[in-house]
């Protein structure tokens, strides 16, 4: 069962505050200070694209965050609600870095996923019957707890 | 925090837009208008000056690359002064930086600018 369990109306102003919580677990879950910037960066994207998709097929449904830390590692998925035969294709993926220039001098360059794909220590995209979902992770070394 | 964007246009007809804040997918939208808003005023030549951003996502780099393909039409320029690691790493993870000129100071853009005139 994740730590944390998060849903928001889809709504750009909600990814900040999708970040904030994100950043809060993530130090909690005692992921190093010096990626925390990487991970806030992740997830904010992730979730952006969540609600752009939310915003174009299903604006009333919620999007889905689940952060849990496990076996040193904490893990972080971003659910959305659109199922594949709304969205085009198949799962989505990351542009090659070469191509990502021309692509978004064209307009044709999926730059959130890049940067997921750039930042995240670990990620899998995929297309479950719900939804897509973007599963991230990172090392983490929880604290131990104060002596009583 | 919210995004604050500012510009004053230089003797030498540069335009330097100064914005302090996060540029996501929430607050991206205002920097988008001004970029539309002196483009239409006539003004070609830009220069971005990101070293009070706190945060910065693909929706900023889209309205950025945006804001060029519209000063390129115009056979004009949009470069960015930023020194932060952090956000100079985005812009190196989607390859931008062949895309963009990008300086350390304004003073070190306007001298570019002077010397490829």
């Amino acid at each position: 069962m994740a730590t944390v369990e998060l849903s928001f109306s889809a709504l750009p102003v909600h990814v900040r505050t999708a970040r904030l919580i994100v950043t809060a677990v993530a130090r909690r879950s005692g992921v190093d200070e010096a990626i925390m910037d990487e991970v806030r960066l992740a997830v904010g994207e992730a979730c952006s694209r969540a609600v752009e998709a939310h915003r174009a097929h299903c604006p009333d449904e919620p999007v889905r965050l689940e952060l849990s830390d496990t076996a040193h590692r904490f893990q972080v998925i971003v659910s959305d609600s659109v199922p594949a035969d709304e969205a085009e294709g198949g799962p989505p993926s990351a542009p090659r870095p070469d191509d990502l220039p021309a692509l978004a001098l064209a307009g044709d360059a999926d730059l959130g996923l890049a940067v997921i794909a750039g930042l995240a220590d670990d990620v899998e995209i995929s297309n479950t019957p719900k939804g897509v979902q973007i599963r991230m992770s990172w090392p983490a070394d929880r604290p131990a707890p104060p002596a009583t | 925090m919210d995004l604050k964007v500012n510009d004053y246009t230089t003797d030498d007809g540069l335009t330097v837009i100064t914005v302090e804040g996060e540029i996501d997918v929430y607050t991206a939208p205002k920097l988008r208008e001004k970029l539309i808003d002196l483009v239409n005023k006539g003004k070609f030549h830009l220069l971005v000056d990101m070293e009070k951003v706190e945060f910065l996502d693909s929706t900023g780099l889209g309205v950025l690359v945006g804001g060029l393909k519209r000063v390129r039409a115009h056979d004009g320029s949009l470069e960015l002064v930023c020194t932060q690691e952090r956000i100079l790493k985005i812009f190196r993870i989607t390859g931008l930086t062949k895309v963009f000129g990008i300086h350390k100071t304004i003073a070190e853009a306007e001298e570019k600018r002077k010397g490829a005139k």
